[in-house]
């Protein structure tokens, strides 16, 4: 009895603590001073608390937001914000290709319809530099860049076709309890327009000085880091009006301090 | 990726060369109007509030009507911004004196934190850039972020005071739609005045 009682006791802390601490559907991330494959100065940048969607935006959940703002429909969208692409594998305003399932991840979405998704949840899009921090850990280490397993994985989906067409979740998560960073579909980030490199990387040696004032600056850090240096190579190359078959989202939200 | 060029193809099918999907091209805007009687295109669509130098607060919708040279800078910089500003200066002074009420000059920063109101009116006096044909704007970090991205000009802070950013000075027709870019410093600018000149009467 006695340990019925304390069983339900830490059943009511644990729940009050999620209750409280955390939102639903989302975990937090604490951050911490970290080097990103490509950062201001190419040094450490820091990276403050924040919360971070545990899955990627799925079809289902695109589509209910759809229904409550008609203005990204399909057929309502303006080209200011997408291009033709716009929900390519959605049969019309409300329905998916038959081909599609509805727990797969949202792609074909503008950087403008993927802003205001999370916006009209109360969250926002992740920095780069926050989608980095937490996608740089594994299932066992917040930061797993230089085992070598971590990196061939990575490596390994970008290789492989068609993941957009999986499920959501069905990757291990990794240590924050965070789905899918890889292994699914690339994602938007807030300030993907930051990255100044073009996707033509052989372009970028000197050329752009002109172009990009101050371009001597974006110095890669770790060049061994291919997979992440493609992942800088393709925000390069978007532009946000674009829908690509494998780019979704995700969210992610300010911590309030604790008390 | 920019396999080859742009060569295009009239099936649907993958790049040869990155297997990527071919995307369809686009084709001439079909033009929808909307309620306020601009296009799908206009950056009148967008809905982020602005300060302008004097003061003011606006929405991109209220330059309507004007052909728009806009530019995004920011008052601290020393590499590339005086020249963007010289090449705006330069642009205007070749548009003939009974024309330049038709035109806004429009040079937006990319610094909000810092570009306050005041700051943007003092940078305009100093540069001889208070007449009323040049409008100087102060965004939220997110409008900011939105509207460069609608311009596709790139841009990230790399100290507490400088940025890398791209330059490029865009031109818009009197209902807010794209018309021309001009990329890099300092380039020959016949073909940028020949557009603004095509929008003037």
């Amino acid at each position: 009895m006695k340990d019925h009682v304390f069983r339900l006791l830490i059943f009511i802390i644990i729940s009050q603590t999620k209750l409280f601490g955390q939102s639903e559907n989302m975990v937090f991330i604490q951050g911490s001073r970290y080097i990103p494959l490509y950062g201001r100065d190419s040094t450490v940048v820091e990276v403050k608390d924040f919360e971070m969607d545990i899955f990627p935006v799925t079809n289902v959940q695109f589509l209910e937001f759809v229904k409550q703002y008609p203005k990204w429909q399909k057929s309502k969208a303006l080209k200011l914000f997408t291009d033709q692409s716009y929900l390519l594998n959605w049969k019309n305003d409300f329905e998916l290709n038959d081909t599609e399932k509805q727990n797969s991840p949202v792609t074909y979405v503008s950087w403008f319809a993927a802003k205001d998704y999370c916006e009209c949840q109360g969250k926002r899009l992740p920095t780069i530099d926050e989608w980095e921090y937490a996608a740089m850990a594994d299932q066992t280490s917040r930061d797993a860049r230089l085992k070598p397993e971590y990196n061939k994985q990575i490596l390994a989906w970008y290789e492989t076709p068609k993941t957009n067409e999986n499920l959501i979740g069905k990757n291990q998560k990794n240590v924050w309890g965070v789905y899918d960073l890889h292994g699914l579909v690339w994602e938007w980030t807030l300030d993907f327009n930051s990255v100044l490199i073009t996707g033509e990387s052989r372009k970028d040696v000197d050329k752009d000085n002109n172009l990009f004032c101050g371009s001597a600056a974006v110095n890669a850090t770790d060049l061994m880091n291919y997979a992440a240096f493609m992942r800088y190579a393709i925000r390069g190359s978007l532009k946000a009006k674009y829908a690509m078959k494998n780019l979704g989202f995700r969210c992610v939200k300010d911590t309030k301090p604790q008390p | 990726m920019q396999c080859e060029g742009n060569k295009t193809y009239n099936q649907p099918f993958n790049c040869p060369i990155c297997k990527m999907d071919l995307q369809p091209l686009e084709t001439s805007a079909s033009k929808i109007e909307n309620t306020d009687g601009i296009s799908e295109e206009s950056i009148f669509n967008l809905t982020s509030n602005w300060n302008t130098e004097e003061g003011e607060q606006i929405l991109l919708k209220d330059l309507k009507g004007k052909t728009l040279v806009m530019v995004m800078i920011y008052t601290s910089c020393k590499a590339a911004c005086p020249r963007l500003v010289a090449d705006m200066r330069n642009i205007e002074a070749q548009i003939p004196d009974n024309k330049i009420d038709q035109l806004n000059f429009v040079l937006i920063s990319i610094d909000p934190k810092t570009d306050t109101p005041e700051r943007l009116k003092s940078f305009a006096i100093e540069n001889y850039m208070d007449d009323p044909q040049w409008t100087f704007l102060q965004g939220t970090e997110t409008g900011v972020r939105e509207f460069a991205n609608v311009l596709a000009v790139k841009y990230k802070q790399i100290s507490p005071i400088d940025f890398s950013h791209s330059n490029i000075i865009s031109i818009f027709n009197p209902k807010g739609e794209l018309i021309h870019q001009q990329e890099d410093l300092g380039v020959d600018n016949t073909e940028t005045i020949d557009a603004i000149l095509r929008l003037t009467n």
